[in-house]
């Protein structure tokens, strides 16, 4: 099971957001993650499969090692289904 | 028995939150490992939150005995988060009440007027709710009364800040999708109507350069720790290295002191907002789930960083121009005889970047900047202002965004009219 850590500023109200649309579009994909939400000090230090956040936040994960994925718009669903399909 | 739920269950609030966090999950027939999960994380999640607020309040007293050695004049340094979680201690029946019934409301008033927003920002809600728990207990109600209006302008809010939002929202977006759920909303549109008034012919923020070096404000943990280790290092420098350890730090180094002070307060605000997190993560998901079934064509309102991505360069410039003003009022506000509110980096960056993209969607750059400046004075006089209607609860914090100061004062008002 892949984990999928969506990190915003204060890790309450946009990431959450993002969090409820992802699971829905993992259940109408048919396919299985563990998502979750947080903000970004909390973030660098927790290990996930997959990040995703606005490019702003995602530029300040992204070492090279992480697998992120930055959206120009958060409420994007189109573009986070892209990403799932193509990483899950 | 009956007193049992009355005092026990519904007087604890931690409890109180638990249930109605069992109560969705029920609802959404969650399986049973996560319906068990779910409400101990709630309740936990509350526990958390006070345990925050506790970290913070000797932190706070220092802050407060350096300021006023230091100045002769309170300091306020205004953080949802903190005084939030200090009103739980003696408010937390009342707000966890007010917070769920005023949710409920506001499914209903989307279901019954044109205003079809269903405010998911859970923190914001939990926040508002309790800052009426805390006006309406200072202006002598208690009971079912108290949380009956207290959920009725709860419910009321969660519709009009959107709306009231909603057309320059569309501008912003471009669609017709979402609208902005936060209670920051008369700052920002505020903001978008100066733009409209002074923008005439001003091109857009994102039409420019602008220089990306403060990626560290997106991340409010060391914002917060930054903005307090420069102002606490200010305070013991300005009340001398004697006074501070003789009278504050218990003969700890003065510096050392203000550095731990300041870092400990930052670790005070990020466990409250883990607390926070656990508290809304079942409770909002529930919520939108109800709305979704009763309000057909429900427009969710979100949280203000969905925002950003529009116009990136408006979010810094809008920062720096609120801050500016901020600034500009820590030095003024004692020839007013106000207290000395402290420009915080988190407001300022959260509130002061929407309105720097609302004041760019109606007048381009000179509207970001104006605009966002505008919101930087609302966001320092009104906290100033509400202290005196939160009868005691703190002081040296209090809520920081536009619309508590505008709801708290005119409730605040009314309610001594009455009394």
């Amino acid at each position: 099971m892949k984990k999928i850590l969506i990190v915003c500023g204060n890790g309450l109200g946009s990431s959450f957001i993002v969090e409820m649309n992802v699971k829905k579009i993992i259940k109408e994909l048919g396919k299985e993650a563990e998502v979750s939400h947080t903000d970004l000090s909390s973030a660098k230090s927790e290990a996930a499969d997959i990040y995703i956040g606005s490019n702003e936040i995602i530029a300040s994960l992204d070492d090279g090692k992480r697998t992120v994925f930055g959206l120009n718009n958060l409420l994007d669903n189109a573009k986070i289904k892209e990403i799932l399909s193509n990483n899950l | 028995m009956l007193s049992f739920i009355i005092n026990d269950v519904l007087g604890t609030p931690a409890i109180l939150v638990g249930l109605f966090s069992l109560i969705g999950l029920l609802l959404q027939k969650k399986s049973f490992s996560d319906t068990i999960s779910g409400t101990l994380k709630t309740i936990m999640g509350f526990l958390i939150l006070i345990a925050g607020a506790g970290v913070i309040a000797t932190t706070l007293t220092s802050f407060s005995e350096l300021f006023v050695h230091s100045f002769n004049i309170q300091g306020i340094v205004p953080n949802n988060d903190v005084v939030s979680a200090i009103a739980q201690k003696n408010f937390g029946t009342s707000t966890a009440m007010i917070m769920i019934l005023g949710m409920l409301f506001n499914i209903l008033f989307a279901r019954l007027t044109p205003l079809k927003y269903i405010f998911l920002t859970g923190h914001h809600t939990l926040y508002m709710a309790a800052m009426l728990a805390v006006i309406l207990a200072t202006g002598g109600m208690s009971g079912f009364p108290l949380v009956l209006t207290g959920a009725l302008i709860l419910g009321a809010l969660m519709v009009i800040s959107p709306a009231i939002l909603q057309p320059f929202t569309r501008k912003i977006t471009g669609s017709d999708d979402f609208a902005l759920g936060h209670f920051g909303s008369t700052g920002y549109l505020c903001a978008a109507l100066v733009g409209k008034l002074i923008g005439k012919g001003s091109r857009s923020t994102e039409e420019f350069k602008v220089p990306k070096h403060l990626k560290f404000l997106h991340d409010s943990s060391i914002a917060i720790a930054l903005t307090m280790t420069i102002l606490f290092i200010v305070l013991v420098l300005v009340a001398g290295k004697e006074f501070t350890e003789t009278q504050v730090s218990g003969g700890q180094n003065y510096i050392i002191f203000a550095i731990i002070q300041a870092i400990t307060f930052a670790a005070g605000v990020y466990i409250i907002l883990a607390g926070v997190r656990m508290v809304i993560a079942e409770i909002v998901p529930a919520f939108k789930g109800i709305a979704d079934k009763v309000v057909k064509d429900a427009k969710p309102a979100l949280d203000c960083p969905t925002v950003f991505p529009f116009a990136p360069n408006a979010v810094i410039i809008g920062f720096l121009s609120s801050f500016c003003a901020g600034l500009i009022c820590m030095f003024f506000f004692p020839m007013l005889g106000l207290s000395i509110i402290v420009p915080g980096l988190v407001p300022h960056f959260f509130c002061g970047a929407t309105a720097g993209v609302y004041g760019n969607a109606t007048g381009g750059r000179r509207g970001a900047i104006v605009g966002a400046f505008v919101n930087g004075l609302i966001i320092s006089f009104l906290p100033a202002i509400l202290l005196s209607v939160l009868g005691g609860l703190s002081n040296s914090t209090t809520f920081g965004d536009a619309d508590f100061g505008v709801v708290g004062i005119i409730l605040g008002k009314l309610m001594s009219a009455f009394h």
